[in-house]
This record gives structure tokens, C-alpha cells and sequence, in this order.
């Protein structure tokens, strides 16, 4: 392997300022970063290796109502604490459902934002990818791309952001917490991942040596509890990436829809909150119709990047179910077979 | 080496004979503890590591390496290219037989295909070497890649699969489609797949002055052996093999493959032991895989629902510089009685490492088609798949009009059948939905593979202290060779298990033939059979002729051997312990070989075949697409069952596959390059556990004279025949979308909902 520098800082300033340098990057599980590495896709000089710092590992409810999860918090963790589920269903159910119990187990809060892009282009070095190497073209465009963008996708990049905790984040307005070489400062989840445009290679907000510190989902999060799933179609039951998926929250009062929340994952560089069809459920009865209504618009403005037209049409399927589903209200305990389609099925006993 | 002799057995193996006993892997302990040595955990002294760089390109050369950039990388001894490698004594482009394959060994600098070796770096760690490789930086001159089943002009090959012919023909099948009353004229496409066994291809080698010791996984020992003989022209038997286990091969190990060689080269070139093992991406090219094919079926069938006509042509690839056809069509000879057969090949030549026996080749992809298209005839007739299926039962093979020697898959419809519950199917599809509003479909598929013998040699002994051993080249897939075969020797030797010393895995052992075509237990077994007859009867001799012996003089009546003691077959009151008749014979051990050879003389007469039927349930969300199989049923008759417990992982491990060929596995090809872009196990799909449903396997009795002595027709590749149009069919049946294209995606189920 490329030989690189590995420094293990004792407290966050430390760590900004050793990632601040070029060719520094932080290095969390490594379940996506090794990878890259080991692919050639990346090839950092100096890995600042975060997950010895201390107070990024805890759930802390504050006493505003909200919550803070710390960046080194594991996937696994977050997805079992049974307060966390009870109050986030969607946001458990969506954790539970990537990758496999063994990744899991190592990832991290702050790693699985920050994941890159399936894109096999951009994994394989021997093809043109704007995203690693900026101005280089995108092989992808005319290429094998059934699995990519339909929504905000642009002539430079057509890649997907793959996580699946990211979604239900997202439509719960999540807040990123940064420590930064000026310091501390916070954004919404929504402004974290950016719209490929020109500069596909610039994938976040994040400036160099830019820390995340933990995840806040505000105090209103918790109001979606009763009514919120995240749905993921995939090509196997489990271990395997979203063809398409959505997180919907309902709060539903006297019969109506007070107000709604839907995002989706799988189809946009960034996870992509469907706002326009918020709007028009809010104040209306949860009806097939009304559910078809914001389906349809959560996908105006998609149009297919290549061999992937049929990701419209399951988008708009899959934001119809999961709003049926979460009106329905969350189950009581999570699905034995978290976000799939067969979640309901009897029998299962592992994902 | 402990893993080797596997004498002492667990506390909880079963005592009594011991062919049919369900015993659990012998060696099973040793692989929980991680104590069974696989090719890549040896480490000799001052070994190397080598790491192979590959072509990105798929077609054109190699223009340059920065050789000295690598070298310059600390920890790394020497780079290894067509420039600068270690001669071999025969050029590996020679095909003596259809059964050397042609392999990237650095001859030239020309590239065939992508991820094909290029060179080799050797250092002093993994790391260092992985990263030499990168730093080599290849530059190429590309020339357009060849891509897909119409990259290019059809030829018709000169053979497909293992020199069967091109075509085949059994009556006139436009005459027979002209008089049907009903026709399906139907396309199937199957995607290229690649073996993917656990464990890499590996090879540790050390050289000696002349003599060569190889620790490798290898389905063939003696086959790999020859090769390597020739390729370094050194004799046989100045190799030494060790292959004891295998973390699978499915084909994929059953010649020596380019990187073996190479690693056997970079050992020569640097003088010291060297250990080369592919990543999981670099499997995607030069150690073979299944090629896609694209097979149209036309079909006719009279009134009454019997088939006049059975038209099956596949379209497959080769690469540009060998040749394996999979033999996609010839799944169409053996299972439907038809009055006319035709089946026939063609195929393209295409820039990728040449394709090669995956486990069942041509039956597994011929099978997909020809149940999916049998499906779709017998719902044209109106008529229940079992009952359609029934009614086309071929008494005799149809292509070739020989009896069987034996087939109870009308037991295996039945038993399955019975067992799945399917006498309650809709004839009409998108009938059945479940409680959570599923589509629920069923559906079914014969199987069929046939029952292959190849040669094979072992050796036995009877010692002294009453104990036994059986030597026999044999290898162990994970299929548990170790315990099967040693559940055959001590029958053969009249012993427990526990009294057998028994030895396999090696190259200085008899020759084994090769793990492959589901023939290993049957072709060894054969082999320790005889063996074990032959040294009983010297054993007997010994007694017989001995005045002193309660045996004396039962020449003609004979003797029977058990429990370590032979009798009088007529009297067995009177028998004599090996040990008793051994003492005194003042002998240490008797010893003799015995063979394992198919029979020319039945094989003449018959045609044999194992044979089952597989039922499937799926369910299909009616709006997302997304499937789920819900639950299998196979009943299978494979002849004789050495051990129960094994032969059902083979099937469980068959039907899984032949669900994943359903519903899963592509590997998925760039159109311009070549390159394959899902080369992980992250992107490849294979079912998970999660995927895998409840599965129940039942093993239909079935003795049959005539495949070899003891009966067995061999287990390891049917299961995925069957299996696979089963669950496709069941798609059908839940949804009433037909797809013809594998592995089914959810888009083509979107269609409507
Ligand atoms: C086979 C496979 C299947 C998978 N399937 C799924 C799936 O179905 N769904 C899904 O959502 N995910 C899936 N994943 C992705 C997985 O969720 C991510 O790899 C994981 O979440 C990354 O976390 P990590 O801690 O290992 O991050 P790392 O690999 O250590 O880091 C990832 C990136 O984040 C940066 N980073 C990490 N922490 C911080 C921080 N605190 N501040 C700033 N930058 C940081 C790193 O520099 C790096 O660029 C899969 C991964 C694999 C390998
Ligand atoms: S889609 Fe984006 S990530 Fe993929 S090859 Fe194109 S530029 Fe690279």
C-alpha cells in the first residue's frame, strides 16, 4: 500500500489542525475509507484517525428537547438503543437496513454521512470520473448506469448518495455539529451533501480539517414517532444498497395530516428531501390519493440519467407505501426484516 | 501435517457401518477451530509475497511499466514481466489437448482481456508488493474492445462443453413444429457469472534445485501436476502437491490456472519460496467463469399437450484466443420425450478470459431456459406444469432412444410434490396473494445431471494391529470428501471408521482423477471399493490357504469381512481377526490398489442420469417488484447415498444457487471496455442468509446396478438445475409477467401492478 502518515490526535483541535493539512483525511471504522484505499481510489499521505477522541460517543438528550448522537457513535448502537428507536423509529429501522451486522457493528454516525458514492466508475481507477479526478469526463454517463441519479443529477456527475441513514435524517431536519479550524459551527443535514453542478469533486460543505462532532435531531423529530417508516427496495433481502428508498413521517391529529415528512434515498447526489409533496399532504386526510398526489410531485422534476427510467416510477411507488406504512403507524416493535418490502412477512428471523 | 490424518475421530461419530451414515465433516472441527491449513496460511521460511498487476484494458498491449518506480519501493525484491521471467520449457499457447487451457503466463506483451496479469511484484511483505504493483503505472495502446453476445460474427464451434457435438438431432423438428397444435417460440438470456469460491486461487511455491513443492487448492492434483511437469520440464514426480482443502472451486480450480503458474515462476525467478494470492477482483478474468448465452426455444406440442418438436438453440461466447463453449442446448436432450429434438450451438468471440466449467456448465444455463419454456408451453396448453411435465416423461433418453439405468423422478414429482402441497395451485397466474397483500406464486423445474465416472486409482492396507489405511489422491471442495470417501474405505476394509487411517489430498497419493463433473465420490469411491476388495481377498488368501486358521479351506464358499474380522461366509460362527491372521503370518501389512473407470460396456447401453424435481414458492410485492423466495422443495434420486447429511448440503448448496442464478447473479460488463464493474462480493449478489428461505431436501431411494459398484450417481451440481426455472417460474405464477431475462430485476416487474 501507499505508505501514509497515521496520527491518532488526543483532542479535537489537535485533529483539525493535522487534517487541515493537504492530503490529510480523517479516518473513522474505515469501512469505506480502507476500501477506497485499497482500490487506488483514494490515496491520503496522512489519516487522522478520530476514533480515540473522547465525548463523540454518546446519546444525549439536551434539555431542549433535542437529541445529540456523537459522530464515533457506532451504527449498530444507535440502531438498539431502544430509547432512541422508540423516539426515531424511522431513523433505526433505516440503519438497521444497511449494510450487514458486521459493518454495522464498526461503522460510524459521522463515517456513514459521509460515505462516498457506489458510482463503480468512480471505484474503478481506469475510468474517467469528474468526481476523483475533476475534468476528467464521467464513463458513467453512457455507461452501465441503471443504478444512478434521476433527480439533481447533472452532465458532470450522475452518481447517487448511498446512505440510508441519511434519509430519515434528512426529512427530521438533523443538524450537523462541525468543529473547524474557526471553530465551531452547525448546518442542516440538507446543506451537508451538495448537488454535483460543474465541481462534482466537491461532495460536501465540509472545508478541509472541517470535524463532524455529532448529529442533532431537533425536539420536532420526536413528534413523528408514532407515524414514521423508511422503506428500501433492493435486489436482495438484505446486504445490498437502495435501488430506491424513502423515509416518511406523519403527525396526524383528528384524522388529518398536521404535518409530513419524505425523503428519498438512491435516486440524488445527496439524499433528497421531497418538500413540494410535504406541502400539499399537510392539512389533508391520509388517503391513497392524497399519498399518490405527493408521490407525484416529489418526482416532478426527475428524468432519467441513462438505463434508469423504471427509478421514477419505483420512487413514486415507493413514497405511495411508505406513507401508507407510516400512517399506519410504526410498529410496535422494529420488522424482523428492517425497511423491506417484506417486512410484514411472518417468519422471518434475521437481516 | 494433523489435518492429513484424520484417525482420531470426534467423540460424537456413530459406530456400524458406515456407508448411509449421516456423519458430520470429520474435518469439521479442525476448520471451527482454524486449524485446517488452506493453500495461502503456509509459510515457509524466507518466503516473498507476490502480487499480480492486471490490465485494465480489456484489448490492445501493454506499452509500458515503470519497472524501476517499483523496484525502487522499499521491500520490494523484483518485478516480474515479459521481459524478465524465468523460461519455461514448453509455450503454454500449445494445446496438447482439449484440456490444456491457454494462460496469461507473461509470454507476451499483448492484452486479451481485462484483469488479465500483466506483471508480477515480489517483496518482502503483502504491502510492499501491493503497492509495487500500483506504482508499475501501465500505459497501453487500447484497441476496441469486444463486448457482448453480438460483438462480432457467429461461428459455429467445432464442439461445445467437453467435446459433445455442436448439434444434435433427434427426428424432424420443423415437420414436428408444422403439425403442432400449439407452439412457443421463446429467448431466454443468461448472464456471464463468476465461480467466486471463499477462498482466492492461492499458491504458495518453493523450489528446491529441481524439485518443486506447491501448497494450492486444486480440484485436479494429478491434472495440475502434469501441467506444471510440462510447463517447467521437470518430472512428475520431482513435484510435490498439497491441496488437503479447498475453501470451494465449482470449476474454477480444476486446471492449474495462470496465477498458480505465475506464482510458480516468480519462486524460480527470486530462488525463494513465494506465496501469491488473487484478490477477490482479479478473479473476474483469468481463472475462468460462466459465459452468458442467449437461447431461443421453439416448442411444439399436439392437443393432447405431448411435445412434436424441441428446438433449443444457445448462443454463447468464447474468448479471442480459446475455446469452451457451454453447452447450453444439451440440457434439452435427456428430460422431455419429444418426437423431434434438434439442439444446436453458435458463438462469439468476445475480449474475455475464456469461460470454463462453473458448476453444472450448460446444464445450470440450458436448464433456466428449458424449464422457463416448458412453463410456458404447458400454460399455452391449458395444463397443470407437474401433469404437462408427466405427460412428456421420457421412458427412454430422447435424444439417443437408450433406456436408463435407472430414473425414479417420477418418485421425485411425486414426493416433492406431496411435500410442497402443490396439488392446491391456481392453474392461472396472479391468483394468490398473502396476508401482507404479497403476490404469491409457485412454481417447478425438473433436474437432471448426468452420472459421470472418470478414473481414478487408491490404495490400501491392512496392518498388522488390526487397523487399515486407504491412500487415494482425493480432494476435499468442502463438499467432505475427507469424511465420505473415509465412510467408503472402511466399509471396503471391513473396519470402523475409527480403525481407518485415511489419506487424501496429496499429489505422492494415487491418482484421484479430478473433482468435477459430480463425479468424485463415484469415481474414488470406486477406486477405495476395489481397493478394499482386493486387499481383503489377499487378506483371505493368507487365512485360507493356512491349515491353522478357522478359515482353512473356505476357498470356494468364501469369506466375508467386518468389524476388523473375516468369516466363513457359510458359517459365521467361524471367523479370525486381521490382526489374529496377520500375526501369524508373520506379515506387517497387506497391501493393494484398486481402480475406478467408467464402464464402456453400460455406458454403451445406457444412459444415465440422476434426476429431480424442485418446487419453489415466491412472493412479489405487486407494486415495488421486489421477490422473495418463501420456500423450496426438492426431491432428488441420485442413487446411492453415502452420507446423508452431506449429500443435503450439496443439494441445500445447489438450490441456493439456482435461486441466485434466478433472481441474483450478473456480473456486469462495461460495453466499451470490457471490465467487469461489480467485482466484489458487495456488488456481485449472491443470497445472503436472509435470502435463503426454509429449504427441504428429500433424497428419493434409488438403487441403480449399472452407473459403477456402488450405485452412486453423485450430488454436487443437479441441485441448481431445477432450481433455478422453479423460482422463475414462480415469478411468473405471482405475477403473470413472463421474464426471460437472468437474474429477473425488479424493473421487469414494475409492469404493471
Ligand atoms: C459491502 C458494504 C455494504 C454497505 N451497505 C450499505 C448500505 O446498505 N447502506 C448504507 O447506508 N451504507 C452501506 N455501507 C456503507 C457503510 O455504511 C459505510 O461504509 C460506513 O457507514 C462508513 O463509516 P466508517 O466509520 O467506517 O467511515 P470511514 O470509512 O472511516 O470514513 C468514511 C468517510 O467519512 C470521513 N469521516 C469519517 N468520520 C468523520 C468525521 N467525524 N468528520 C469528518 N469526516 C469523517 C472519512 O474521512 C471518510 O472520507 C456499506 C459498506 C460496505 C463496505
Ligand atoms: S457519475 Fe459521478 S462518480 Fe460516477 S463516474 Fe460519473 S463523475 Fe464519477
Amino acid at each position: 500500500m501507499k505508505p501514509f502518515d497515521y496520527v491518532r490526535p488526543a483532542t479535537v483541535a489537535e485533529a483539525v489542525a493535522a487534517a487541515a493539512q493537504p492530503g490529510a483525511t480523517y479516518l473513522a471504522a474505515g469501512t469505506n475509507l480502507l476500501d477506497l484505499m485499497k482500490g487506488g481510489v483514494s490515496r491520503p499521505d496522512r489519516l487522522v484517525d478520530v476514533t480515540h477522541l473522547e465525548g463523540l460517543d454518546g446519546i444525549e438528550h439536551l434539555a431542549d428537547g433535542s437529541l445529540r448522537i456523537g459522530a464515533l457513535v457506532s451504527n449498530a448502537d444507535l440502531a438498539h438503543d431502544a430509547g432512541f428507536a422508540r423516539s426515531y423509529p424511522a431513523v433505526a429501522e433505516a440503519l438497521l437496513s444497511g449494510a450487514s451486522a458486521q459493518l454495522r457493528n464498526a461503522a460510524t454516525v459521522g463515517g456513514n454521512l459521509l460515505q462516498r458514492t457506489r458510482c463503480a466508475y468512480f471505484y474503478d481507477t481506469a475510468s474517467r470520473c469528474n468526481k476523483r479526478e475533476a475534468g476528467s469526463g464521467c464513463d458513467a454517463r453512457d455507461g452501465e448506469n441503471r443504478a444512478h441519479a434521476v433527480l439533481g443529477w447533472s452532465e458532470s456527475c450522475i452518481a447517487t448518495h448511498p446512505s440510508d441513514f441519511c434519509v430519515p435524517l434528512v426529512a427530521l431536519d438533523a443538524i450537523i455539529e462541525i468543529e473547524g479550524r474557526n471553530g465551531r459551527r452547525e448546518i442542516g443535514l440538507d446543506e451537508l451533501h451538495r448537488l454535483p453542478g460543474d465541481t462534482p469533486q466537491r461532495e460536501s460543505a465540509l472545508e478541509p480539517g472541517d470535524l463532524i462532532t455529532a448529529v442533532r435531531l431537533p425536539p420536532a423529530a420526536r413528534d413523528f414517532a408514532a407515524h414514521a417508516r423508511y422503506l428500501k427496495v433492493r435486489e436482495r433481502t438484505s446486504y445490498a444498497f437502495a435501488v430506491v428508498s424513502a423515509a416518511a413521517a406523519l403527525q396526524i391529529e383528528n384524522g388529518k395530516i398536521k404535518e409530513a415528512r419524505i425523503a428519498l434515498g438512491g435516486v440524488a447526489a445527496k439524499p433528497w428531501r421531497a418538500r413540494t409533496a410535504e406541502d400539499v399532504l399537510k392539512g389533508v386526510a391520509p388517503t391513497a390519493d392524497a399519498f399518490q398526489e405527493a408521490a407525484w410531485r416529489a418526482l416532478t422534476d426527475a428524468k432519467p440519467s441513462g438505463d434508469n427510467a423504471f427509478k421514477i416510477e419505483l420512487a413514486r411507488r415507493i413514497v405511495v407505501r411508505a406513507l401508507t406504512l407510516a400512517a399506519a403507524g410504526t410498529p410496535a416493535r422494529l420488522p424482523a426484516l428492517p425497511a423491506s418490502p417484506f417486512a410484514s412477512t411472518s417468519g422471518a428471523i434475521h437481516a | 501435517m494433523p489435518e492429513l490424518n484424520l484417525t482420531s475421530a470426534p467423540a460424537n461419530l456413530r459406530h456400524g457401518s458406515n456407508i448411509g451414515q449421516p456423519l458430520t465433516r470429520r474435518d469439521g472441527i479442525l476448520k471451527v477451530k482454524g486449524q485446517a491449513t488452506y493453500a495461502a496460511d503456509n509459510h515457509p521460511p524466507g518466503m516473498l509475497f507476490a502480487v499480480m498487476a492486471v490490465s485494465s484494458i480489456s484489448r490492445g498491449r501493454v506499452a509500458s511499466l515503470d519497472v524501476t518506480a517499483a523496484k525502487r519501493h522499499p521491500g520490494v525484491v523484483d518485478v516480474m514481466t515479459s521481459d524478465h521471467k524465468p523460461p519455461l520449457a514448453v509455450d503454454p499457447e500449445i494445446k496438447t489437448n482439449p484440456f490444456v487451457f491457454r494462460m496469461e503466463v507473461l509470454q507476451s506483451d499483448e492484452v486479451r482481456y481485462a484483469n488479465q496479469p500483466i506483471a508480477v511484484v515480489i517483496a518482502e511483505t503483502l504491502e510492499a508488493a501491493t503497492e509495487g504493483a500500483v506504482l508499475l503505472a501501465p500505459r497501453y495502446e487500447t484497441l476496441p474492445a469486444l463486448v457482448g453476445l453480438d460483438a462480432g460474427k457467429s461461428f459455429v464451434p467445432p464442439v461445445v462443453g467437453v467435446g459433445n457435438p455442436t448439434e444434435n438431432r433427434h427426428g424432424d423438428v420443423e415437420a414436428g413444429l408444422a403439425s403442432a397444435e400449439k407452439q412457443i417460440d421463446a429467448t431466454y438470456e443468461t448472464p456471464p457469472q463468476y465461480h467466486n469460491a471463499m477462498e482466492p486461487h492461492a499458491i504458495v511455491a518453493s523450489w528446491d534445485g529441481d524439485n518443486l513443492s506447491v501448497d494450492m487448492p486444486t480440484q485436479g492434483l494429478m491434472l495440475s501436476l502434469g501441467r506444471i511437469a510440462e510447463l517447467f520440464g521437470i518430472a512428475p514426480d520431482k513435484i510435490h502437491i498439497r491441496s488437503p482443502f479447498l475453501g470451494g472451486g465449482f470449476g474454477s480450480k480444476g486446471f492449474l490456472a495462470g496465477p498458480q503458474t505465475l506464482g510458480i515462476m516468480a519462486a524460480k525467478l527470486v530462488g525463494r519460496p513465494v506465496k501469491l494470492v488473487l484478490r477477490r477482483e482479479q478473479m473476474y478474468g483469468p481463472v475462468g467463469h460462466r459465459a452468458p448465452t442467449r437461447q431461443r426455444l421453439r416448442i411444439g406440442a399436439d392437443g393432447e399437450g405431448r411435445l412434436t418438436a424441441l428446438d433449443h438453440h444457445a448462443r454463447t461466447v468464447s474468448s479471442t484466443f480459446d475455446d469452451f463453449y457451454e453447452p447450453a442446448a444439451d440440457a434439452s436432450h435427456t428430460l422431455y420425450a419429444s418426437l423431434a429434438i434438434r439442439t444446436s450451438h453458435d458463438a462469439v468471440r468476445v475480449n474475455t478470459g475464456t469461460p470454463l466449467f462453473m458448476r453444472a456448465p450448460g446444464e445450470a444455463t440450458g436448464s433456466i431456459a428449458l424449464e422457463s419454456a416448458i412453463d410456458e408451453m404447458a400454460w399455452a396448453c391449458g395444463i397443470d406444469p407437474l401433469a404437462f411435465r408427466l405427460r412428456n416423461y421420457a421412458e427412454v433418453e430422447p435424444i439417443t432412444g437408450k433406456p436408463f439405468s435407472s430414473k425414479a423422478l417420477r418418485a421425485c414429482y411425486e414426493q416433492g410434490a406431496a411435500r410442497f402441497g402443490w396439488a392446491k395451485r391456481s392453474l392461472q397466474p396472479r391468483q394468490m396473494r398473502d396476508d401482507a397483500g404479497h403476490l404469491v406464486g409457485w412454481g417447478m423445474g425438473t433436474a437432471t445431471f448426468p452420472a459421470l465416472m472418470f478414473q481414478a486409482e487408491a490404495r490400501a492396507a491392512i496392518r498388522r494391529d488390526g487397523t487399515g489405511a486407504m491412500e487415494i489422491g482425493a480432494h476435499d471442495m468442502g463438499q467432505g470428501a475427507w469424511t465420505a470417501l473415509a465412510q467408503i474405505a472402511a466399509d471396503g476394509l471391513g473396519l470402523d471408521i475409527d480403525h481407518v487411517e485415511f489419506k487424501a489430498g496429496t499429489s505422492d497419493l494415487p491418482d484421484a482423477g479430478i473433482a468435477g463433473g459430480s463425479a468424485h465420490t463415484a469415481t474414488a469411491g470406486a477406486a477405495i471399493h476395489s481397493a478394499g476388495a482386493a486387499v481383503i481377498a489377499k487378506l483371505a488368501d493368507l487365512a485360507t490357504n493356512d491349515e491353522r486358521s478357522p478359515l482353512f479351506g473356505a476357498g470356494n464358499a468364501g469369506v466375508v469381512a467386518r468389524d476388523g474380522k473375516l468369516f466363513r461366509r457359510d458359517d459365521e460362527s467361524r471367523g479370525e481377526s486381521y490382526a489374529e491372521i496377520l500375526a501369524r503370518a508373520g506379515v506387517a501389512e497387506v497391501e493393494a490398489r484398486g481402480t475406478g473407470a467408467p464402464n464402456p460396456a453400460a455406458m454403451e447401453e445406457y444412459a444415465m442420469h440422476a434426476h429431480g424435481a424442485v418446487f419453489a414458492e415466491v412472493k412479489v410485492d405487486p407494486e415495488l417488484g421486489q421477490v422473495r423466495v418463501t420456500r423450496m422443495v426438492g426431491a432428488f434420486a441420485a442413487g446411492r447415498i453415502v452420507n446423508p447429511h452431506l449429500v443435503k448440503s450439496q443439494l441445500f448448496g445447489g438450490m441456493i444457487w439456482g435461486m441466485s442464478f434466478a433472481l441474483h447473479e450478473e456480473a456486469i460488463t462495461d460495453r466499451r471496455s470490457g471490465r467487469i464493474m461489480n467485482a466484489n462480493l458487495g456488488e456481485y449478489h449472491i443470497p445472503v442468509n436472509a435470502d435463503v428461505p426454509p429449504l427441504d431436501v428429500i433424497t428419493v431411494e434409488e438403487h441403480d446396478p449399472h452407473v459403477n459398484a456402488l450405485g452412486i450417481k453423485g450430488v454436487g451440481e443437479i441441485g441448481i438445475t431445477g432450481s433455478a426455472g422453479a423460482v422463475a417460474n414462480a415469478v411468473w405464477h405471482a405475477t403473470g409477467v413472463r421474464v426471460r431475462r437472468f437474474p429477473i430485476r425488479i424493473e421487469q416487474l414494475l409492469t404493471q401492478s
